[in-house]
């Protein structure tokens, strides 16, 4: 395998390492400091974009890892085959920085393993922790026949193979689970939460978005990576993913509607406001544009189409999380939050550091089906990667 | 039995002597300054809040919920309910994720920010003295029984005769007796809750509840969406299994793989 030359300076890897830089001295002043100086936090609003992009943000972006897994192992839907790998290397990296952002967001990260023995089944927060720990370790398990193939350890590769399709199993479950449980963890605050977010079906909703996002993110990643590394874009899998997209997303509105009109709330959407705005910004966004775009044969049949209708339901999406944990709060609250610029810099290095490391790894590891071609992949489906080598020929 | 107190406002003069028993209590500074404060802190569990007039009072503090959000949000158990009443908080447990801050209904929770070991800070009715069957320090140094420590039942009682005896003196609400399923501290006053800040929206349920309908689902949930799962495989890569096995019988058919 050919190591190539890496690149030090361009316009994007100077923002990269100015983020970094950055985000590296936030993180400094916040560990010295403390959560005080260090943020815009306050009694009154104690959880910011720490909590609501790293982390719920964070998480659901890497949900193509199951999402895909699931489809290629479970369902059995070879053509996607080629894009797990990539996909679940995106998931990997999600949830090792989502436990680093962490890290840095909670007030004692030195205490971040107690719920493994201190045990409160009835905190979503303590299932969330141990579904993340889980998938993590999925994930990992998911990802090492990459290394593994890098440094040719056939020993470790087999019982990995053979171990594939529980593993995966188990990885869907977690993450059926945690996705979920991030929207239910809001189920304790109805009398906080505005009622164009707080649902009962918000653990529903946080799944569903997940699976969209989850394919959203594939498109967007794959559309990035053929741009970047110059490779021949995967246009007949990211077309089926399109597809699955707009039927997840009309599935989620449909439900989305359901919920607003049993709940009296839609008739609010007429009421000018601050929450109405930013609703209708993520409506806008997340589901009536991409909805729109992915309907016309022109726009989910073409690379350009795809990926904007995926970079819609990503900003879409990271706005209702945003307004989940940030501005459906705020109301009752009683005041306004604006990160600090300390939280922005962290916030802006673990997304610098996401596709740098991605970056890296796409150059060093066997991430693409070009690279591995006709070599046994992941899950021992020797005939998924020259299927897709035909399939790309036409 | 669950122990409580029973603020009546109608008592209160706002002399503050609970701020400051309580300052002391919990080994917090209380000088004029602290006493001029009118917001709890995390160096001041509980204010009296004063009318604009000047002639109302109000106490603010952790109401020690009888089923507690703060509680039930905790990871690590750092908040636990007592049978006694008391709503207390481990800090050797705690890791700092400020759920218990975003669950309260009240708002109560406050956090050391400026601490770079920070804790949660809130009043915990003086769980100690309460466990050696004293009452807590705000109720034994009210000098009008404004506020009253004793059993939950026979305050609630106490408290619906008081707004019988003389119900031109007060609202007809005993606030703590059912929001969110009832608190272990009760207040009584002349004037709406609302002039001081206290929502009298509230559901009469207990908020976990809410999160327990969902999460009790787990335990099934996990093995029915797991051998849904298991068995989806099964059948998707069945059909596989049958080309195969008649790809290796049937040579001449070629086809298959």
């Amino acid at each position: 395998m050919k190591i190539p030359n890496i690149r030090w300076f361009s316009f994007w890897k100077l923002v990269l390492y100015a983020s970094l830089a950055a985000g590296l001295y936030a993180t400094v002043y916040r560990f010295v400091l403390g959560l005080g100086p260090s943020t815009n936090l306050t009694d009154q609003f104690p959880w910011g974009i720490w909590v609501g992009f790293d982390v719920l943000c964070g998480v659901m972006l890497a949900a193509g890892g199951f999402t895909l897994t699931g489809a290629v192992h479970i369902f059995n839907i070879k053509r996607l085959h080629p894009i797990v790998r990539p996909t679940v290397l995106t998931a990997f990296l999600g949830y090792v920085l989502v436990s680093l952002a962490l890290m840095v967001d909670l007030g004692r990260p030195y205490n971040i393993w107690h719920p493994l023995i201190m045990w409160n089944p009835h905190s979503v927060m303590f299932e969330v922790g141990w579904c993340v720990m889980c998938y993590t370790t999925v994930l990992a398990l998911e990802f090492s026949p990459i290394v593994l193939e890098r440094f040719n350890l056939q020993k470790p590769l087999q019982y990995i193979r053979k171990a594939l399709i529980p593993i995966v199993i188990a990885g869907v479950i977690l993450s059926t689970l945690h996705q979920s449980s991030l929207g239910s963890v809001y189920l304790i605050v109805p009398t906080k939460l505005h009622p164009f977010w707080y649902s009962p079906l918000l653990p529903a909703f946080f799944f569903l978005s997940a699976v969209a996002v989850g394919l959203a993110m594939t498109i967007f990643e794959s559309s990035l990576s053929a741009k970047h590394f110059g490779r021949q874009l995967e246009l007949h899998i990211l077309k089926d993913l399109g597809r699955a997209l707009m039927v997840v997303l009309i599935v989620y509105s449909v439900l989305r509607v359901e919920d607003l009109v049993h709940r009296g709330v839609l008739k609010q959407v007429l009421v000018a406001g601050y929450e109405r705005n930013l609703f209708l910004l993520e409506i806008a966004l997340a589901l009536v544009i991409p909805i729109v775009l992915l309907s016309f044969r022109r726009v989910r049949e073409t690379p350009g189409g795809l990926y904007l209708a995926s970079v819609c339901t990503l900003l879409g999406f990271v706005t209702n999380r945003l307004n989940v944990a940030v501005t459906g709060m705020e109301a009752s609250a009683g005041v306004r939050y604006m990160p600090r610029w300390t939280e922005v810099a962290v916030t802006a290095a673990m997304v610098g550091a996401a596709f740098a490391i991605f970056g890296l790894a796409a150059k060093y590891l066997p991430i693409f089906p070009e690279e591995h071609e006709g070599e046994p992949v992941v899950a021992g489906q020797n005939a998924a990667a020259p299927v897709a080598v035909i399939q790309n020929a036409d | 039995m669950s122990k409580a107190l029973l603020y009546d406002a109608t008592l209160c003069i706002g002399c503050k002597q609970c701020e400051q028993a309580c300052a002391e209590q919990n080994k917090l500074p209380y000088d004029d300054k602290v006493a001029a404060e009118s917001r709890q802190s995390e160096h001041k569990f509980t204010v009296v809040l004063a009318s604009t007039g000047g002639d109302k009072f109000m106490r603010r503090l952790c109401m020690n919920c009888n089923e507690p959000a703060c509680a039930s949000v905790c990871p690590v158990a750092a908040l636990r309910k007592t049978s006694a009443g008391p709503v207390i908080y481990e800090a050797s447990r705690c890791l700092g994720c400020r759920y218990c801050m975003l669950a309260c209904p009240f708002g109560v929770p406050r956090y050391e920010w400026n601490s770079i070991n920070p804790r949660v800070q809130k009043c915990t009715m003086c769980s100690n003295r309460v466990l050696a069957g004293k009452p807590t320090a705000c109720a034994e140094i009210c000098p009008t029984g404004a506020t009253k420590f004793g059993e939950r039942k026979e305050l609630l009682g106490e408290a619906r005769q008081r707004i019988k005896d003389n119900p031109a003196n007060y609202v007809d609400h005993i606030y703590g007796e059912e929001e969110v399923g009832g608190t272990s501290v009760l207040l009584l006053s002349s004037v709406p809750f609302e002039d001081f800040g206290y929502r009298t929206d509230f559901p009469h349920d207990p908020l976990p509840n809410r999160t327990f309908a969902v999460q009790s689902r787990i335990p099934d949930f996990v093995p029915l969406w797991g051998s849904l799962l298991g068995g989806i495989w099964w059948i998707t890569h069945r059909r596989e299994e049958v080309a195969k096995t008649e790809g290796k019988n049937v040579p001449t058919k070629g086809g298959a793989k």
